[in-house]
């Protein structure tokens, strides 16, 4: 059974919710990621969320677990790795996508060459909520 | 003319590496001290551009910084048919030694940055008497790894893409975000395989754990600096390597990651102007007391 959503869990929810809108004020990415087309779980690690990629934009984000869906790849780190991953200056080792994997704050899964591809992209999607902080709470 | 023109100056010297003649390049400037600049895996020379332009270390020191055969504008040797490129700790090492050989460097100070910190380790322990003092920077005997090799050269991933962005991880937040583009971009430019060819003497041929403490400080000084956000160097790295080593000294940098002179050329310059300073004032007791410096 999925357990309960804590404060931390919900505020990492609520910027999750928010970045498929932040995507949205950055051509850039979206051009970075025009040739992607991908599914992915997206979030923490009790309350990830279905993402679907079309052309570099989010057409998708319902939380997860849907029935018999699908998804390439997963990227879930635990709230405590968002909410530090989101501030301006994380602190060292909380930085970085692939340091939250090494410091066992995050689990990379699934078939990784989407990911690998368009790594600098997720790194920057991902990376939404931090430079428009109004989500995050400090 | 009106132009800015900076002060280091390009060449290429030709260096007989294990019998084979290599045209290397390097780019100098000042006077004194020789300190030669190794540069990071899968990246070049420019690296050390900040340094080599530095108007008061370039007064008491000669800045050499070369590109590594496969690297920047030192081509692959021309025996070279196609086959895939491998860094090792003996090739490395001759490297080193021959260019500075070629150049008649006398005890030179070499200071190397992640593989280039790394193989500063193995001059120390085989051969310090070639050199007046050794600095690495984000080096240690031997590091965890945190991803898989394989995804940096193959068909169907772009390598200056994921070179680039695997390592902008390492690099701390709090850097201008132009010295931040700059540090990724040697790595977009760099040849198919060779960051991954180096990271073979990295990852394996390279791993100097139960060697270092055989490192002599009293024959060779060794400055060991690591930035506190480099999360393959860690902190922990670096002091777990100096604590094998009598009389290593130990710098953690603030703000800094695994690319310290390039990412936050004037932070970096709060660290490594002491060091500099340290290695002068010995080298002149070392004149004053008659001994060959």
């Amino acid at each position: 059974m999925t357990p309960s959503p804590t404060a931390s869990d919900a505020a990492v929810i609520e910027a999750f919710a928010g970045i498929p809108g932040l995507l949205e004020r950055a051509p850039a990415l979206i051009a970075r990621g025009r040739a992607l087309d991908c599914e992915c779980l997206l979030g923490t690690l009790d309350h990830p969320f279905h993402i679907s990629i079309r052309s570099g934009r989010i057409v998708d984000l319902t939380p997860a677990p849907v029935l018999m869906r699908s998804w390439r790849f997963s990227y879930r780190a635990t709230a405590a790795a968002w909410l530090e991953y989101w501030k301006p200056a994380p602190k060292p080792g909380w930085h970085d996508l692939l340091a939250l994997t090494k410091l066992e704050q995050a689990a990379l899964e699934g078939d990784l060459h989407p990911f690998m591809t368009h790594l600098q992209y997720f790194k920057d999607v991902l990376a939404l909520p931090r430079r428009h902080g109004s989500a995050v709470p400090a | 003319m009106t132009g800015h023109i900076e002060p280091m100056v390009g060449r290429y010297v030709h260096v007989d590496i294990d019998g084979e003649m290599h045209r290397i390049y390097f780019e100098e400037n000042g006077a004194g001290i020789p300190l030669v600049c190794l540069h990071t895996a899968g990246s070049d020379g420019r690296q050390w551009r900040h340094l080599l332009g530095d108007e008061e270390f370039s007064k008491r020191f000669r800045i050499i910084a070369f590109d590594m055969p496969w690297h920047g504008k030192s081509n692959p040797p021309s025996s070279w048919t196609g086959e895939e490129y491998r860094l090792t700790t003996a090739r490395y090492t001759a490297t080193i030694r021959a260019f500075c050989h070629a150049l008649g460097l006398q005890k030179p100070v070499v200071m190397g940055c992640s593989i280039g910190g790394r193989i500063v380790l193995n001059l120390a322990i085989d051969h310090a008497r070639e050199f007046r003092a050794l600095i690495g920077l984000e080096a240690a005997d031997f590091q965890a790894p945190w991803y898989d090799t394989s995804w940096l050269h193959r068909p169907d991933v772009h390598g200056g893409e994921i070179c680039a962005a695997l390592v902008s991880g390492l690099i701390a937040p709090q850097g201008p975000e132009v010295s931040r583009r700059e540090t990724l971009w040697s790595y977009m430019q760099g040849g198919p395989g060779v960051f991954k060819g180096d990271l073979h003497f990295y990852r394996v041929d390279g791993d100097l754990r139960g060697r270092v403490g055989k490192i002599d400080t009293g024959v060779c000084p060794l400055y060991l600096l690591t930035g506190e956000y480099d999360f393959s160097c860690t902190p922990e790295d670096t002091r777990r390597t100096a604590a094998a080593i009598g009389g290593a000294s130990v710098t953690i940098m603030e703000q800094l990651g695994h690319f310290p002179m390039s990412e936050n050329p004037g932070q970096f310059r709060r660290y490594i102007a002491p060091v500099l300073s340290e290695i002068l004032k010995q080298s002149t007791t070392s004149t004053k007391q008659g001994a060959h410096v």
